[in-house]
């Protein structure tokens, strides 16, 4: 095929910028509101940090909903149980958490990022087939149970860990800041804006590189046709929704590192920020997530600081805002 | 014609909802030829290619394809068999590239660099827009690509609904020798079409529904030379067509 491929003709469709410049607008634009320079570096750095954790979070969801049109109220839980699931290893590892090693504190990390993915995994696995699918194609239906399996689990966590706060430290290694100049950023907030961008990079590269990609993208588009070209994609759905379910606990270890607790209403607090990112984003858009995120995080934080009485509501401006601009979101899969 | 069919359907009824489309449907369509499903518009031509894929299931009736009851099966199986389907809006995966649409349909891998050369000898256009992602090409464009994905990779039957619609003439013209080219190959196509002049220049047999039945079956020759059957099954008058 390579001969053919270099005799093409094809032209190249203009690359859709637009997007992509909005959050180096808006930091922009914040920067005189802020006024001071330190401060507005902190606060973007933050909501970098904070807006990769969104996008790990909310990418698989927009797949899910993308893919099967499957509205999962329940993803919440996942970033809950992933958070309190690697707390299990955080007396355990305490020593390695606490050593003062990059490397020791790294490996002991990855541990709880592993536990945490798997039982997420296993427990999408298990909310896939028990709860999602006596409910395909029903959205009411879809809305109330996995509402209900959010509080669900929301209650097993109170059960098994009670409902108050619990700590949950970052690594040594992770903790402090870098100074550069009169800018200070925290160490863990560069960890989770590298991690997010890994993330990122490895979804671009599975759905854009590979087979099982191809059929993703080409799913979320037109699923009966994908059927019609001979692919079950009920068996490509359930792995896309444990990834997901398994991002999700990923995300809530990202989380509650980044907030240095645990609650057990912790999942639900950030999925509210989840679907706006997830709508703005357009439905099933692994780009527009991104670039969703990292706007939702940047403008809770500037709202924050500038104007922290309409700080709750600045998000939902923001969705307001660019659906006026494009009624589909950022990036808009066709067909959709 | 019966020993020969590929594809048998045998009172299948169809419900979409409330509604009773399919009303014991009797079709039979034979091997190594084209076959054209003709009718009226809501006649149930559709939902018969719908039916025999699987994306509509039958209520009542059996759909046999060679040898083997496909009635109650998944659609992805169903494909697997052997049946290509080309939907009545095409299916073009927007985003993709055309490359990559004919990579999802090559089920064996890689797309094999024969076939792929038969197919831009069939429609050169899609060569030169390879990389380009589907949703920039003309409607005829996309409809070349459609049926260049049913047949990227050697199939034991084409289904394929309206090709024609709303394409103009010339690109019509394309299509007519494209479809001569594919039988060419021996292929079992059950093509459905609006226009009776395609549909002449290309059917060797031919079945009308009316009212969710098939009415009518035979050769295409004897009806094309009937115009009092084509006025009673179709409502032409061949004069204006012509």
């Amino acid at each position: 095929m390579t001969d053919i491929d270099a005799g093409e003709l094809a032209k190249r469709r203009p690359y859709d910028w637009a997007p992509l410049l909005l959050v180096p607008l808006l930091a922009l634009a914040a920067l005189p509101l802020i006024g001071s320079l330190s401060t507005w570096a902190t606060l973007t750095a933050a909501g970098l940090a904070m807006g990769m954790i969104i996008f790990i979070i909310a990418s698989g969801l927009t797949l899910v909903f993308g893919l099967m049109d499957v509205l999962n109220f329940g993803h919440g839980a996942f970033i809950s149980v992933g958070a309190y699931v690697a707390a299990i290893l955080l007396a355990p590892l305490s020593g390695l958490l606490q050593a003062d090693s990059l490397v020791l504190n790294g490996v002991a990390l990855l541990a709880l990022i592993a536990l945490a993915m798997t039982a997420t995994g296993l427990l999408g696995w298990a909310f896939e087939r028990i709860i999602i699918m006596p409910v395909y194609g029903q959205h009411l239906k879809q809305i109330l149970v996995t509402v209900g399996g959010m509080i669900v689990a929301q209650q097993l966590i109170i059960v098994l860990w009670g409902p108050v706060q619990l700590a949950f430290p970052l690594p040594t290694a992770f903790r402090g800041a870098i100074v550069l100049g009169d800018v200070a950023i925290e160490r863990y907030r560069i960890i989770a804006v590298i991690v997010g961008l890994v993330v990122f990079a490895g979804m671009l590269l599975v759905l854009n590189r590979t087979k099982i990609g191809l059929l993703i993208r080409a799913g979320v588009e037109n699923r009966e046709m994908v059927e019609a070209l001979g692919y079950h994609i009920r068996r490509l759905f359930v792995g896309v929704f444990v990834a997901g379910s398994a991002l999700a606990g990923l995300g809530g270890v990202m989380w509650a590192l980044y907030r240095e607790e645990l609650t057990p209403g912790m999942g639900m607090e950030v999925l509210v920020l989840v679907f706006i990112v997830v709508i703005i984003g357009g439905l099933g858009s692994i780009g527009g997530c991104f670039i969703g995120s990292l706007l939702v995080a940047v403008t809770a934080n500037y709202a924050g600081f500038l104007a922290p009485k309409v700080a709750l509501g600045s998000n939902i401006m923001l969705m307001v805002l660019i659906l006026l601009w494009r009624s589909r979101g950022l990036y808009p899969v066709a067909n959709r | 014609m019966s020993e020969a069919a590929l594809l048998r359907l045998d009172g299948v009824n169809t419900h979409i909802g409330p509604y009773h489309i399919l009303q014991g449907v009797e079709l039979a369509v034979p091997r190594g030829g084209l076959t054209m499903l003709l009718g009226r518009n809501g006649a149930g031509k559709t939902t018969t290619l719908r039916t025999i894929m699987g994306l509509w299931h039958a209520s009542a009736g059996r759909v046999r394809f060679d040898g083997a009851e496909i009635t109650d099966w998944a659609t992805p199986d169903i494909a697997r068999a052997g049946i290509a389907y080309v939907p009545e809006n095409m299916g073009i995966f927007a985003d993709l590239t055309v490359r990559e649409n004919l990579l999802l349909a090559a089920r064996a891998g890689d797309i094999d660099d024969a076939r792929l050369r038969w197919v831009f000898g069939l429609f050169p256009a899609l060569k030169k827009f390879w990389s380009l992602p589907a949703g920039f090409l003309s409607g005829g464009q996309k409809q070349m690509l459609s049926i260049a994905r049913a047949v990227i990779e050697p199939r034991k039957l084409f289904l394929i609904d309206e090709p024609t619609k709303g394409l103009a003439p010339a690109i019509i013209g394309n299509m007519i020798a494209a479809f001569r080219e594919l039988k060419q190959t021996a292929a079992t196509i059950l093509l459905v079409e609006q226009n009776f002049m395609f549909a002449k220049s290309l059917g060797d047999t031919v079945a009308v529904m009316d009212n969710g039945r098939v009415v009518h079956a035979g050769s295409m020759a004897e009806l094309a030379e009937d115009r009092e059957l084509q006025h009673r099954l179709l409502g032409l008058s061949l004069d204006s067509h012509q």
